[in-house]
């Protein structure tokens, strides 16, 4: 388990500050924030190879605050895998094994951790040739034959093709599952995190916005900061009256009332539905408005749509074929509507 | 034209000498010892500047500190100084007038006029150019694969030597190379810590003014011809630069 508590770091021009969660033992944690954030610095100081100013790392229950990286017993897998690269696969994974006391089994679970991760062929190659999920491999074999407490990973999936993302993304799921090790991994991806996490920890410019379960925070984002992040694209400053909450010129009526304290709306684009012509639904329908298309943007089976309604701009997301259907292009004037109970107040 | 600039005074003095002048130098033990003393202090000074160096490289590649840009200017001053001023300095410290010199003495080190003082004075102007290439070197390397080591339960020190120095093992020969070709070449400032014992510019300097032209230019040939040998010969030792070429 790890618990970070209270942790400060400042560096010429940012601040890591008052940053504090718990990761439980055999728990797959994520922490999730846009480039620039201070995840890395986070692993980092975890790992111990940043100075800190503040606060306290915990380990297994040890306080490791204080010890240098090789007392830790951590295995860190970063982006770029960051193997040796004088050394061979074989030599790469066996790095770390002279640190350790020699137990018994210990050949036969490096031999197993090379099955299990199919390297067994690639053992005398250097590793300058390997594809990139051969070596996100290597990198875990790596940092699993010394037998670490802890996993912490630094982005493993993002320098990886779409074909090598996937496999890598499913092996350290079962590798997770298999080993029960606790593995803190650092992401900006929120599909990875929803993928492969239990909780996560989402982090903007130094400081922690939301802990919880992911689908806690892709639910019910408490900033919105969060709210962007995962993926919330339409977010307004709003006032609140009982269940009424007024965004700019337009009234929206919520599914039940909201906190006075809250001063955000936000909808997911895929909740904001899009109609050629007044839905006929005999009347007042909730939460409708007419707008016109300001933007277009294909993106394959899908298509992102802006909409101006009384002057604000929302963002909607539609498959590709209801566009012909509804006649939606660039210029035309269509329907917008918004379910009261897709409506998140924060 | 840079390239003849550069090539054609050269290839005028090594065409020069007859093939009778280069035999009859070369049978000459003066010269013999003075090209010798000349690769022997020079290579001295480059291994001093490893042992030294490397540690100070390291730390100027990987630490930030106050006063790193200082002190790394510091270490670029023996470039600037002009040649016999740095001469001046090195007898200023070691004469009998300041307590190093004393203790020198006392300890029966002679640095006027000795291979000591020779060797005192090439290192002192070869090791800005092998600590800047090892920290260059060393710079390159990304500090990731110390920190995954060092994770993996190597001490700093344990990651340098199986990390950091097989990495930066060729801009350690490329600093020796450089370390060397400025010892080798160095003139101004020997000549006054140390005229004798006689190094090779030394000598052909003395051949020229007592002699001329025509007898300084042989032993001109040759020390060219053993420093050229010498650095094809680092360059063959050096794998990762023949793997490269």
């Amino acid at each position: 388990m790890i618990e970070v508590s209270d942790l400060r770091v400042a560096l010429p021009g940012f601040v890591l500050d008052g940053v504090s969660f718990q990761v439980a033992a055999g728990e797959f944690f994520t922490i999730l924030g846009p480039t620039g954030a201070g995840k890395t610095l986070i692993l980092e100081s975890i790992a111990g190879m940043v100075a800190l100013n503040g606060g306290r790392i915990r380990i297994g229950g040890r306080d490791v605050t204080d010890l240098p990286p090789e007392r830790r017993e951590i295995g860190i897998v970063y982006q770029d895998q960051a193997l040796f690269p004088h050394l061979s696969v074989a030599q790469n994974i066996r790095y770390g094994l002279r640190y350790r006391p020699k137990a018994a089994d210990r050949e036969a679970r490096i031999a197993a951790l090379v099955q299990r991760l199919g390297l067994a062929p690639l053992l005398e190659r250097g590793v300058s040739n390997l594809s990139g999920g051969e070596r996100q491999r290597v990198a875990l074999a790596r940092a699993l034959a010394v037998a670490p407490e802890i996993m912490l990973l630094d982005e493993p999936l993002s320098a990886l093709d779409p074909n090598f993302r996937e496999e890598i993304r499913d092996l350290l799921k079962s590798l997770h599952r298999e080993t029960g090790i606790t593995v803190l991994m650092v992401t900006h991806d929120f599909a990875e995190a929803h993928f492969l996490a239990e909780r996560t920890a989402v982090i903007s410019s130094g400081r922690i916005e939301q802990v919880g379960p992911v689908a806690e925070v892709f639910n019910r984002p408490v900033s919105p900061a969060v709210a962007g992040f995962v993926g919330m694209k339409n977010i307004f400053e709003a006032r609140f009256d009982g269940c009424v909450a007024r965004a700019e010129a337009l009234e929206l009526t919520l599914s039940g009332p909201a906190d006075p304290e809250c001063r955000f709306v936000a909808v997911r684009p895929e909740d904001v539905e899009l109609f050629g012509q007044p839905p006929d639904t005999g009347g007042g329908a909730v939460n409708g408005f007419s707008g016109r298309v300001t933007r277009i943007d294909h993106q394959g089976v899908f298509c992102d749509v802006r909409v101006r309604c009384n002057g604000m701009i929302w963002q909607s997301i539609l498959p590709t074929g209801r566009l012909m259907a509804e006649a939606i292009a660039e210029g035309v004037d269509l329907w917008l509507q918004v379910p009261p109970e897709k409506i998140h107040v924060m | 034209m840079v390239v003849g600039f550069i090539v054609l005074p050269l290839v005028e003095m090594v065409l020069a000498p007859s093939v009778e002048d280069l035999g009859k130098s070369l049978a000459d033990s003066d010269v013999r010892r003075s090209i010798w003393l000349s690769v022997y202090t020079s290579g001295t000074a480059a291994l001093i500047s490893f042992v030294f160096g490397t540690p100070f490289a390291y730390l100027l590649a990987r630490h930030d500190f106050k006063g790193k840009r200082f002190l790394e200017s510091i270490v670029d001053l023996p470039i600037m100084i002009p040649h016999p001023v740095i001469g001046i300095a090195i007898l200023s410290l070691a004469g009998r007038q300041h307590w190093i010199g004393r203790l020198a003495a006392d300890l029966g080190v002679r640095v006027m006029g000795s291979v000591t003082g020779i060797i005192i004075v090439l290192t002192f102007v070869g090791l800005p150019f092998y600590i800047n290439t090892v920290k260059n070197g060393i710079e390159a390397i990304p500090r990731r694969l110390e920190n995954v080591s060092r994770s993996l339960g190597a001490t700093a020190f344990g990651t340098f030597w199986r990390v950091t120095f097989p990495l930066a093992w060729r801009s350690v020969i490329v600093g020796m190379i450089l370390c060397t070709a400025r010892a080798v070449s160095e003139f101004g400032a020997v000549v006054i810590v140390a005229y004798h014992p006689m190094i090779a510019p030394v000598m052909i300097y003395e051949r020229f003014t007592a002699y001329g032209l025509r007898y300084s230019q042989p032993v001109a040939v040759w020390l060219i011809f053993v420093c050229l040998v010498l650095f094809l010969l680092l360059r063959w030792l050096n794998p990762a630069g023949r793997a490269r070429t």
